[in-house]
């Protein structure tokens, strides 16, 4: 289960990108696939306590460049655990303890030299309800990160909020009130404020738990349409309950489910597509067909 | 594996990411020299905010242990010359008044609380002002109150000590009920409405248990706050040297035996006076800490 699986769709000599698939037809902005079939991050034998009782454990897999990995499994299997783990959000957990070995690149996550506001400012995160600075206008937050991590040019932070908020589909509808309150706009339009805001550092993976869960269909739809186009420009890492969901954006997919001890564990991990057709478990099968959890 | 980057100097994400990431790595020391340069300064402004603090303490152990003898809790309180005085008496009277005050004022206060924390009307805004007026009224004006309203009529007794304590207490109490009422989460009181339940229900079975952790603590501080008064004190129970449970009465309390005792110029009181001053301080001290153990104990029973 966790051997190494080639990328889904990776030609083994690369194609040329063809025009359909990379120019957005209303910009004219023309989108590479700078996938590179690398592995960004890899995570071996990772496990999360809390006060000595297990949350998650044993969980391997490898999540490739500029693709989307899907943690799916039911309530309770660990999948924010997980998640809040690769950046390290534990740290400020006093009784959690993380275990196992994580890698960004070259960089080891919880070795001591590795400066976790750094690595944070490397690996984003979007929470499941939008949490914009209340008292920030929208431009603030779109910069907030930025400012966090020592940024002043004018130049360089007018760029990446811009950068930031077109990526995030929200730059049409609040370029002409950059400075007016976050708090006027409205869930959906939050939501996607709050990607933009960790989309401005330009971090190399974004981490998104349940990022539509708090929003109503329509907004789910623009955020999930989004969540495809960002993949060209950064690695993501979403947990779903969603299936169609996870079905619709995921090159990957791992499936988490609790034991007997009701510690969560990996089951599966490969390319969405076999996940969600021929997995290799039963138990997968029976919960990508909604038979429990 | 030969990698065929799509990857070029020309693209300007990763380009900004470089750059971006850059500034932080270059800016990350002085980041942290300054969060650790204002963590410092708060750790100073707090050691200098507790040594007083912790030499009153100290002093007062050091001054008031040597009173604390069997006598000290048994006997009564003598004149000076006469030998083995205690605080018995002091110790009845301040258990007394602070339990008629505390059960008058907690369930009234608690109710004004609840009151404040559910309406928005001019009359919630008029008590609440009143309320934060009287927190800041010196206590000796509750005691000549007590003195002009009450004992003028009925003479001297330990019932309208407890009355001016209480008049402390009671805006303590509505304002920390009516600030833990207002922690609860609303979605808690939306849900029993949408099940049909009423104000007062909801009230009763809802969002009064889920604020009794905030409620206790701020009862217990209240009552810590009543039993050190001296001031209300002074104008309204008199002070009796015999041991006297009967409210009506006058009635002896620590905070008066310090106060009285402290101006003689007879060192057996003075010393009395240090050793009554003990006991008030470990008093409220163990209620201050049992107020913190029970809210930390009721928020974790919940989990
Ligand atoms: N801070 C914490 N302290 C103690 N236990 C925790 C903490 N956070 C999570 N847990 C436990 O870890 C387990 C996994 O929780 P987690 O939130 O990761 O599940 P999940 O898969 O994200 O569930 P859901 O789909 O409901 O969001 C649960 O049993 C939970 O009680
Ligand atoms: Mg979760």
């Amino acid at each position: 289960m966790t051997e190494q699986l080639s990328r889904p769709a990776a030609p083994t000599s690369p194609m040329p990108p063809t025009i359909e698939d990379n120019v957005n037809l209303t910009t004219g902005e023309v989108f590479l696939d700078r996938s590179t079939g690398h592995p960004v991050m890899q995570l071996k034998d990772v496990g999360v306590a809390f006060g000595g009782r297990s949350a998650v454990r044993n969980v391997s897999f490898d999540v490739f460049d500029r693709e989307i990995t899907a943690l799916i499994g039911p309530s309770g299997s660990g999948k924010t655990t997980l998640l809040r783990a690769l950046n390290r959000m534990h740290d400020t957990v006093r009784s959690a303890k993380v275990t196992g070995k994580i890698m960004l690149g070259d960089t080891d996550v919880y070795s001591g030299s590795t400066d976790p506001t750094l690595l944070r400012s490397r690996v984003g995160m979007v929470f499941q309800r939008p949490n914009p600075f209340p008292t920030m206008s929208i431009y603030e937050n779109a910069v907030a990160g930025l400012r966090f991590n020592g940024v002043r040019k004018k130049a360089l932070l007018d760029e990446a909020a811009e950068s930031a908020l077109v990526a995030a589909a929200l730059w049409d509808s609040v370029s002409d009130r950059l400075k007016s309150h976050a708090s006027t706009l409205s869930g959906g339009e939050q939501q996607r404020l709050c990607i933009a805001r960790a989309l401005a550092v330009e971090p190399e993976v974004l981490l998104m738990d349940e990022p539509t869960s708090a929003l109503d269909p329509i907004a789910t739809k623009r955020i999930e349409e989004l969540i495809g186009e960002l993949k060209n420009r950064v690695t993501i890492i979403i947990v779903t309950h969603n299936m169609q969901q996870a079905m619709r954006v995921a090159d990957r997919c791992a499936f988490l489910l609790m034991g007997e001890d009701r510690t969560g564990e990996l089951i599966e991990f490969g390319s969405a597509s076999k996940l969600f057709s021929e997995p290799d478990d039963p138990r997968t099968l029976d919960y990508v067909n909604g038979r429990f959890g | 594996m030969t990698t065929l980057s799509f990857d070029s100097p020309a693209d300007p994400i990763l380009e900004r990411r470089r750059q971006i990431q850059g500034i932080a790595k270059a800016t990350v020391g002085r980041r942290k020299t300054y969060s650790r340069a204002a963590i410092g300064i708060c750790w100073v402004f707090l050691v200098i905010a507790v040594i007083p603090l912790v030499a009153v303490i100290l002093y007062t152990l050091a001054k008031g242990l040597p009173a604390w003898s069997t006598g000290f809790f048994t006997q009564v309180t003598k004149p000076e010359g006469i030998p083995n005085g205690g605080v018995w008496n002091a110790i009845v009277g301040t258990v007394i008044i602070g339990a008629i005050a505390t059960a008058v004022t907690i369930p009234l206060g608690l109710l004004a609380g609840l009151f404040l924390a559910e309406s928005d009307g001019w009359a919630a805004g008029a008590i609440r002002f009143a309320a934060d007026v009287m927190t800041g009224v010196p206590s000796i004006l509750m005691g000549i109150f007590g003195y002009i309203a009450l004992v003028r009529t009925f003479g001297y007794a330990a019932w309208i000590g407890a009355f001016s304590i209480g008049m402390i207490m009671l805006p303590v109490i509505m304002r920390a009920g009516e600030t833990a009422i207002r922690g609860v989460d609303p979605h808690l009181s939306e849900a029993g409405l949408a099940l049909g339940a009423r104000k007062f229900m909801i009230a009763r079975r809802i969002v009064l248990p889920a604020a009794l952790p905030g409620i206790i603590t701020g009862a217990l501080l209240a009552i810590a706050r009543g039993v050190g008064e001296t001031a209300p004190l002074l104008f309204t129970i008199f002070g009796n040297q015999y041991l006297q449970a009967n409210p009506t009465k006058p009635m002896e309390a620590l905070p008066l035996v310090i106060y009285n005792y402290s101006s003689q110029p007879y060192a057996d009181l003075i010393q009395i006076a240090w050793g009554a001053a003990l006991l008030l301080m470990s008093a409220v001290l163990i209620l201050n800490i049992g107020s913190r153990w029970l809210a930390g104990f009721l928020q974790r029973e919940r989990r």
